[in-house]
């Protein structure tokens, strides 16, 4: 059985209102560390066995079609060991 | 003329805008998500609501409902389609509409009485206001943030294609004030407010939501 | 550790069971092991352990909520009282609304999102499974100071949540309040009141009868949310195989409710339910006692048919399980095709897990081992009762003999800045900010929302019916003397009713309280309660049901009395009601009812720090004149809108902010109380000078101090020669709540 992980983040010149409000509330709790912060969202997929070429294909195209928006999205595709 | 109203799961404003259709004349006519029988309908309003929870994404789920592939082919053929806020969402998950819509700027549920401006008055949901008419309707959601690339802002805005702007301050972080847009042949719209919540003072802000439903009557739709 | 069934507990008596540890007494575990004639099995010990919870059976309040059955007014429009879901009254052209209020305030202190949320949901399944669609929601809420950390840290996720669950149901939030002081720092109070209405032959009750019908269980799936969270104990249950710690916190999801109330409602118009309940605190335990005790016979449960969403939970965990979202039917077998045919339509997940039996028990299996089997009637109904000690407070003579001595405002200057500092205040500041997070307008039929005296819904589109709700409290006056409180908040919320020309009808009451452990709790209590009762049979006004609220307290200190009166009224015609704002200039600005020196417990003695001194007494014969008054005049009044927290001054500022017109006005005696005092039974009505006459014969048949205070107009609120312009005066209004928490 593996674990394929989608990652999917909004495309940097879309506004992302939910990161802007986690970097400003960071420092108010003391934590400096960060210039910018982006939220976005993480898909854990199960499947059968080790992933082949093909399924991994499919699982992009289904990350296009349902799991992102490519419009305002841009997403990754990979197998977590 | 009988006006469909589709009902996702989940869909909230559907009997709203059945109310709408009635009150100017026409005949509404309920569509099951899961039914892609459109009953021979002049016309079709994907309404307001939170359909499938907005899980994933706003309209993400809805935009494959079976009633979908029907509308998408009967609007791609000329068909007046109109997505009100949920509906909106879904007609931009479909590809129907360029762009998406996205959680609002500051962050909350924002229900107000909106005022904009009426800037196309050539599509099948608007030609009965005159060009630049300012109208108070309800806006009321959490993911109104209209967005796009900017070639796409480029031809929306050069080609007319923004037919509800909002006026005075941005209510939610939408691109160049954008409430409401239409493809390029002006049957297909879509907006974040609710006109069939202004169809009435004694209920709404206003009765100025009726046009829209009274211009999608007097189009002369073949079927 | 293996299943724990009755055959085994029939033959193990002596072996110790962590009865403390789930909340029962000793004497309580005693009596269960009298009423099952042996040791109960783990799972019946954690049944009664949860219904004989203080939330579920009552059993401090019991003995003084009776009142509300002896005392009831004789009245044709109750068709279902108190002791189901929720009240049902008749409204007339065959409409029957349900109302009630409930609180869900600890779990919204310790998650204030899902708390909030979750409360809603509770309160809108209550009004679902009385056969009705709920129309519209409310929710009075209250906080430790505006400024405090701890307020900073509840009440956006409180909001967010109401509006996440609430907008999302598709239900327009129509009216609540918010409400700031110290003595709900730690324990902040959100009670949620939901309405619905049917066709009087669409009612349902919580019965099961009829042997061999169907249990059937529906909604979504259970998992481990809120196991304990009624016992208030332990989050840890004994017999888990699964993670150690369960959560202690029910999370809601509004999608599945809204489509169990669409499937619900096919079902119902079908009529495919004999009985129907909702799983709210308790769960199953609660649903299926409650369902075997109120019916004809006994019940038979396959628990292990419990579609599960996390299967390790342990039989007592899914008993006591208090995942949202579930309903609990009996269907008769001809019927059941159909009704798992609506559900499969709306993707609902339904399940057979038992049947109503001939016999008297409720006997539960798990794998076909029998864990619980109880007279059902001894878990829901007849659980323990007590008669708590009940002390009035020492300090309370020393309080009550206390004068107010505040600054009272003399000069231009002086009005001018109590204005400003009034309306700027928290409690008197302007609610849009959390108002704007509800849709107020979903369903179509809102005819009035905040910041009106009362919410109202359009019931028929071609009759015009209406109904109105209000809810209402004043924890300083009932601090002060709980009695008087109680009718006090009582007449509030009818006066809210009748401004906007709805009649009063029914009540309902969410009462919240600190612990019933201290003999002067219980005195506020008692004292309440006997208020109450006598409040609404004096006034004729049948209380429906309700929710007693208790341990609302940090360590020894309790909250300050705070019982939140609904009222519920109907108006024949939504057309003609009554707004209370001012929208044109030239209207004839009159109080209604006289002002006296009514400074304990105000506004003004609460800014400056002073609690004490003596409440009014409620005079119900005189507002329910004024009732009357509102009623009959209701043509030709403009605008109204009642005195209450902050006096003419709030009034004044509310009535003339809301449309931008402003208004002159000309106090005589001493400004100072003519403004600020909270004298009850008052209402500032706005006539056209034609109605003037009919005004004055109206007030002098009803036996209403009628004086003119001014006219209204011109862009600034003038009193006695003070200027004070709308802009600024908006300002200082509308500055405060988005400052504090935006």
């Amino acid at each position: 059985m593996a674990k394929i992980v989608v990652d999917v983040m909004l495309k940097p010149e879309i506004l992302d209102p939910q990161g802007q409000a986690v970097s400003a509330a960071l420092p108010r709790l003391g934590f400096t560390f960060a210039t910018s912060v982006r939220q976005g969202k993480r898909f854990e997929i199960e499947v059968e066995g080790e992933p082949s070429a093909a399924q991994l294909t499919e699982i992009s195209r289904a990350a296009e079609t349902l799991l992102a928006n490519p419009v305002i999205e841009n997403f990754t595709v990979r197998v977590e060991k | 003329m009988k006006v469909g109203v589709v009902t996702f799961p989940g869909s909230l404003d559907d009997h709203d805008a059945a109310r709408a259709i009635r009150a100017v004349g026409a005949e509404s006519v309920s569509l099951w998500h899961a039914d892609s029988e459109l009953h021979g309908v002049d016309a079709v309003v994907l309404p307001g609501g939170f359909s499938y929870g907005d899980y994933l994404r706003c309209g993400a789920i809805s935009r494959f409902a079976p009633v979908m592939t029907s509308i998408i082919e009967k609007a791609n053929a000329g068909m007046p389609v109109l997505g009100i806020c949920n509906g909106f969402q879904v007609l931009c998950e479909s590809h129907l509409l360029p762009g998406a819509l996205t959680r609002n700027q500051g962050l909350h549920f924002l229900c107000t009485d909106q005022r904009v401006r009426i800037e196309n008055t050539s599509t099948a949901w608007t030609s009965a206001f005159t060009k630049d008419q300012e109208i108070v309707i309800p806006l009321k959601n959490g993911e109104g943030s209209f967005q796009c690339d900017d070639p796409t802002l480029e031809r929306l805005e050069g080609e007319g294609l923004v037919v509800v702007r909002y006026v005075g301050e941005n209510p939610n972080g939408s691109r160049n004030l954008i409430a409401g847009i239409t493809n390029a042949r002006g049957n297909v719209v879509g907006l974040m407010p609710h006109p069939e919540h202004a169809i009435d003072s004694l209920t709404g802000p206003s009765a100025d939501g009726r046009a829209f439903f009274t211009s999608v009557l007097s189009q002369m739709v073949g079927k | 550790m293996s299943l724990d069934t009755v055959a085994i507990a029939s033959t193990t008596p002596n072996v110790e069971q962590p009865f403390a540890q789930l909340g029962l007494k000793l004497d309580e575990y005693e009596k269960i092991r009298e009423i099952l004639g042996r040791r109960p099995s783990s799972s019946e010990l954690a049944m009664y352990s949860v219904m004989w919870s203080e939330h579920c059976s009552y059993k401090s309040s019991k003995v003084h909520l009776r009142q509300f059955g002896e005392k009831a007014p004789k009245t044709n429009a109750l068709l279902v009282g108190i002791g189901e879901n929720a009240g049902v009254v008749d409204v007339g052209q065959g409409y029957a609304v349900t109302f009630k209020i409930e609180s869900h305030n600890h779990p919204s202190f310790v998650e204030p999102y899902q708390g909030a949320a979750t409360g809603v949901g509770g309160i809108v399944r209550d009004i679902l499974t009385m056969g009705a669609r709920p129309i519209a929601i409310m929710d009075p809420l209250r906080f430790g100071p505006a400024d405090a950390a701890d307020t900073r840290r509840v009440l956006p996720g409180i909001v967010a949540g109401i509006g996440g669950y609430g907008n999302c149901l598709g239900l327009p939030n129509i009216g609540g309040e918010i409400s700031f002081d110290e003595t709900y720092a730690g324990n902040p109070l959100v009670n949620a009141l939901c309405v619905g209405v049917m066709r009087h032959d669409e009612i349902k009750l919580a019965k099961a009868s009829g042997a061999g019908n169907l249990v059937v269980l529906f909604g979504a799936k259970t998992g481990g949310d809120g196991i304990g969270g009624v016992s208030v104990l332990a989050s840890e249950t004994f017999g888990s195989k699964g993670s150690a710690k369960r959560p202690s916190v029910q999370v809601g999801d509004p999608f599945t409710e809204k489509i169990l109330i669409e499937c619900s409602l096919e079902i119902f118009a079908e009529d495919l339910v004999v009985g129907i309940q909702d799983l709210g605190g308790a769960g199953l335990s609660c649903a299926t006692s409650e369902l075997a005790s109120a019916g004809t016979g006994g019940m038979n449960v396959a628990l292990d048919d419990v579609p599960l969403r996390d299967p390790s939970l342990s039989p007592e965990e899914i008993l006591m399980s208090e995942s949202q979202e579930r309903m609990c039917a009996i269907v008769e077998p001809s019927k059941i095709a159909r009704f798992l045919e609506i559900c499969k339509k709306w993707d609902v997940t339904a399940t057979v897990i038992g049947e109503v039996t001939s016999g008297d028990r409720l006997i539960i299996t798990w794998h076909g081992e029998v864990i619980v089997d109880v007279p059902p009637r001894t878990v829901a109904h007849e659980g323990p009762v007590y008669n708590r000690p009940i002390t009035k407070p020492k300090y309370l003579d020393a309080l009550t003999s206390q004068v107010p001595s505040l600054p009272m405002p003399k000069s231009a200057e002086e009005v001018r800045a109590t204005v400003l500092q009034l309306m700027a205040s928290p409690n008197m500041a302007d609610k849009s900010w959390v108002t704007a997070q509800y849709d107020k307008y979903v369903q179509g039929n809102t005819i009035q929302s905040q910041p009106e005296d009362s919410g109202m819904i359009r019931i028929d589109e071609k009759t015009h019916l209406g109904v109105a709700i209000s809810t209402d409290a004043n924890a300083s006056w009932s601090y002060l003397n709980p009695y008087e409180g109680a009718k006090l908040a009582l007449a509030e919320a009818a006066r809210n009713i009748a401004t906007a020309g709805a009649k009063p009808l029914a009540v309902t009451n969410c009462l919240n309280f600190g612990s019933p452990e201290d003999p002067e709790v219980m005195w506020q209590f008692s004292e309440t309660v006997r208020g109450l009762a006598d409040g609404c049979l004096e006034m004729g006004l049948p209380v429906t049901g309700g929710n007693v609220s208790f341990y609302n307290q940090t360590g020894s200190v309790a909250i300050l009395p705070t019982p939140v009166i609904g009222v519920l009224g109907v108006i024949q015609d939504v057309r003609t009601r009554t707004p209370m704002a001012l929208d044109r200039g030239g209207l004839e600005l009159y109080l209604l009812g006289e002002t006296q020196d009514d400074f304990a417990g105000s506004e003004w003695a609460y800014m400056h720090g002073q609690r004490g001194g003596k409440s009014p007494v409620a005079d119900l014969q005189r507002e329910m004149r004024l009732i009357n008054l509102l009623l009959e005049g209701q043509p030709i009044f403009e605008a109204a809108h009642d005195l209450s927290q902050g006096g003419l001054v709030a009034s004044l500022s509310e009535m003339t902010l809301r449309k931008n017109v402003g208004a002159t006005i000309s106090l005589s005696g001493d400004v100072a109380t003519a403004l600020l005092s909270e004298t009850p039974g008052r209402v500032v009505v706005a006539v056209e000078s034609k109605n003037a006459d009919r005004l004055s014969q109206l007030a002098r048949s009803q036996k209403i101090v009628l004086t003119k205070i001014g006219m209204s107009g011109g862009n600034s609120l003038t009193i006695n020669g003070v200027a004070i312009p709308l802009d600024e005066l908006k300002k200082s209004y509308t500055d405060t709540i988005p400052k504090l928490f935006g």
